[in-house]
């Protein structure tokens, strides 16, 4: 049986075997998505996202034993930093979970060097988890700053999470995560001052357009378990919006383009340096960059044109 | 057929580094956990307090090549075994078992045996840990 069959029938070890397949882009990983890809597109993504120690994990980890409790198929998705000098990584999530043994399938992703927030390898290891019958899939960032926001691209659902006290209500207005939340989640909520932070979050979405979608902010203290249920309504509730509201953009549809770009992108580009490659055309070109003989655009469209791609 | 994409060929070895049973000083398992991460090695980190079901079954789902041990409680003679025992069950047979703690060589000696590829007692050397760990996964 393929590899790709067996995770169709559920078997955790094909799953874990083919991620391993997709983080690291290896051949057999375009095989295994091929076989499953008629099977994905099926679970709702909930993106979690906010600064480094806000309870992102704690957050994920309670929803996680919540949407379990209710029936569904659990699988998550936990991103952080590689070391930018060794390439290395402590992955850590795993700390905050609670023993759930074989109902939740949970996989730690590197970031390795991936700038925004996320894995490179996500939107195929959702699919993955997808392929293997997960139906909520929860996907945690790396503890973002204020533009990690690639997560809302992935999600049909991402939460920001904040904690009282994280600087003054300037930083409500910046730019960036702010903007991506469709749930906001005050996190730590007996902290002092949740109640004016819940107050400036909802003044700025105040200032926000109309939408058919007004991201609530609610406050939770994910240690205990309070304000779970909220949440987790929340999230049901804005899967449902945008399927009534076909104005509002679905994941798939943002989706579909993107994919095709980024893997037409990736081909074109092996494609090109291979030929130039076996042409031995690339090391000189790459010296004339070097040496700024040539700019690279300059370069990329000889090598485009050279090569004859149309 | 031509090999089109370009594929790092550089696989990050991945590890576990778990703390089962009861004792709760994990002092020595984060300090291998940083030296294996400085080493380029992704490292997944449990925490304390795991059952060797918990471990096993988080071993699985990272698809690790390498699991690594931390028991100072003195119950390796019960806890290594249930892993190695739970492994075979899942047909993980290719990922490795290290152990670090008190260990005393006796025991050590039986958990080798059991397919235990190195027992790392007090004092021994980061950089000793990183050369096992880099030799004994696979496809390294």
């Amino acid at each position: 049986m393929s590899l790709g069959e067996q995770i169709l029938q559920g078997d955790r070890r094909a799953l874990a075997r083919a991620l391993t397949l997709v983080e690291n882009d290896l051949p057999q990983a375009d095989e295994v998505i091929r076989e499953v890809f008629g099977h994905t597109g099926r679970a709702i993504v909930v993106g979690i996202t906010g600064a480094p120690g806000v309870g992102k994990s704690t957050l994920v980890d309670r929803l996680a034993g919540y949407f379990l409790a209710q029936g569904r198929q659990v699988g998550i998705l936990a991103v952080d930093p590689s070391s930018p000098f060794s390439g290395g990584a402590l992955l850590g999530d795993r700390v905050r979970m609670e023993g759930r043994g074989s109902g939740v399938f949970m996989r730690s992703l590197a970031a390795r060097g991936h700038l925004g927030g996320l894995a490179r390898a996500t939107p195929r290891a959702i699919q993955l988890l997808e392929a293997a019958g997960k139906d909520l899939i929860l996907l945690e960032t790396v503890g973002a700053g204020q533009s990690e926001v690639d997560v809302m691209g992935y999600a049909d659902t991402t939460i920001v999470v904040v904690v009282p006290g994280l600087g003054d209500d300037v930083q409500a207005f910046k730019a960036g995560i702010l903007e991506i939340g469709d749930v906001f989640v005050v996190n730590k909520a007996d902290r002092p001052g949740a109640d004016q932070t819940m107050r400036e979050l909802r003044q700025m979405l105040s200032l926000g357009p109309r939408l058919p979608w007004q991201p609530p902010v609610l406050a939770a203290k994910a240690q205990t378990g309070e304000g779970i249920e909220e949440i987790a309504a929340a999230i049901l509730q804005h899967k449902e919006s945008t399927e009534r509201n076909p104005e509002m953009l679905q994941r798939h549809a943002r989706e579909a383009e993107r994919f095709l770009r980024e893997a037409l992108a990736d081909r074109l580009v092996a494609d090109a340096v291979a030929r130039a490659k076996a042409a031995d055309k690339w090391e000189s070109l790459v010296d004339d960059v070097a040496r700024r003989r040539k700019d690279p655009a300059w370069a990329a469209r000889e090598l485009a044109e050279g090569e004859g791609l149309q | 057929m031509t090999e089109t994409k370009d594929r790092s060929s550089t696989r990050p070895i991945r590890v576990l580094i778990g703390k089962p049973g009861l004792d709760g000083h994990d002092r020595g398992a984060k300090v291998v956990a940083r030296a294996l991460r400085d080493a380029g090695m992704e490292v997944i980190y449990t925490g304390l307090h795991q059952t060797p079901e918990e471990i096993v079954e988080a071993a699985l789902q990272e698809d690790v090549d390498v699991v690594g041990l931390s028991i100072l409680s003195g119950a390796h003679n019960t806890l290594v075994p249930r892993v190695i025992e739970l492994l075979r069950q899942q047909g993980m047979e290719d990922v490795q078992v290290m152990v670090g703690g008190i260990v005393p060589e006796e025991d050590a000696e039986q958990l080798r045996a059991l397919g235990v590829v190195a027992v790392f007692g007090p004092g021994t050397e980061t950089e000793e840990i990183v050369r096992f760990t880099r030799s004994c996964a696979r496809g390294a």
